[in-house]
């Protein structure tokens, strides 16, 4: 992850982490509230077993916090505790030797349409190739469907069935909202990987919400 | 890209669009498509509808048992300290 772009600590970070020094509870516990949960996401991104994500997620914060002297604001705080935590996924990982495969396992699922093709028109007809009907409107108001707790449901869940690699990706930019270079980092990925996970990955979740919604196709 | 008129080659192109990585010519074919085109409007709209519904769960909270074991890591590090 490169410093340079990521802007840096900003004065709540340097604020919190000067809390932090002094052994502020609610400042540590305001920031377990705001990341705990991506983080362990992410951890189950890594390891199967979920005790074994939330020690990973506990060994991050015990790492960051034995950090903190070391701790510059050339990235932001977030920045360096996930950075924490991807090493501490890693680790863990290639240690339990049941790391999921990063790019082995989702070889398979990397090309081809992420819209069924009979969504479209054949070819031959007139205006081949497209929409035989636009894609139904879903129901209700964006903020109504954010507010659902149901969609929640319906994207954890497709965000758990995707292929392993996918998964990572849309964790790490969509979840946890980490950059694209960031995450190829993380992940030792290619730009044009990376992109072609999260792509796939979201055109999934997509799908899920429309079935969900009670969309045609 | 000989094809990127096509709805069936429009929709694969969209995260390359949202993410700001496309070529200027390209991205002005994808938006002259998109001028005309009801369901590549609404797939685009959906795509970035999931992205934002995606990232709101973040605003879960993590479990009380979690989180106390937490804090009591937090104390032995100050108590350590
Ligand atoms: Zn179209």
């Amino acid at each position: 992850m490169s410093d340079e772009r990521d802007g840096g600590a900003s004065g709540d970070d340097l604020r919190v982490v000067a809390a932090l020094r002094d052994g502020d509870e609610a400042a540590f516990t305001a920031l377990v509230d705001m990341h705990g949960a991506s983080m362990l996401r992410v951890a189950a991104t890594w390891v199967r077993d979920r005790a074994v994500a939330e020690e990973v997620v506990q060994e991050a914060w015990v790492g960051l916090l034995g950090s903190l002297a070391r701790f510059e604001g050339r990235a932001s705080l977030k920045t360096w505790l996930f950075r924490i935590l991807l090493n501490c996924a890693r680790a863990r990982a290639r240690k339990e030797r049941r790391s999921i495969a990063f790019s082995s396992l989702d070889g398979a699922d990397e090309h081809g349409p992420t819209v069924d093709p009979a969504r479209f028109r054949p070819a031959g007809e007139p205006s081949a190739f497209h929409w035989s009907s636009a894609p139904a409107l879903w129901p209700q108001t964006p903020e109504e469907r954010a507010l659902a707790k149901e969609t929640r449901a319906c994207i954890r869940q497709a965000v758990a069935e995707l292929p392993a690699a996918q998964r990572q990706v849309i964790t790490l930019r969509d979840i946890v909202g980490m950059r694209a270079d960031e995450v190829c980092n993380a992940l030792e990925i290619t730009d044009t990987n990376q992109r072609v996970l999260l792509h796939r990955a979201r055109a999934k979740v997509r799908r899920a919400l429309e079935v969900y919604f009670g969309g045609s196709g | 890209m000989a094809d990127g008129q096509n709805c069936i080659d429009i929709v694969e192109l969209i995260t390359e669009y949202i993410e700001g990585t496309m070529p200027a010519e390209d991205r002005e074919r994808f938006e002259a498509h998109l001028r005309g085109c009801r369901g590549c409007i609404i797939y685009l709209a959906q795509m970035r509808e999931t992205i934002a519904l995606t990232g709101r769960l973040t605003e879960e909270s993590i479990a009380p048992e979690a989180r106390a074991a937490l804090l009591m890591a937090f104390r032995d590090w100050k108590r350590a300290g």
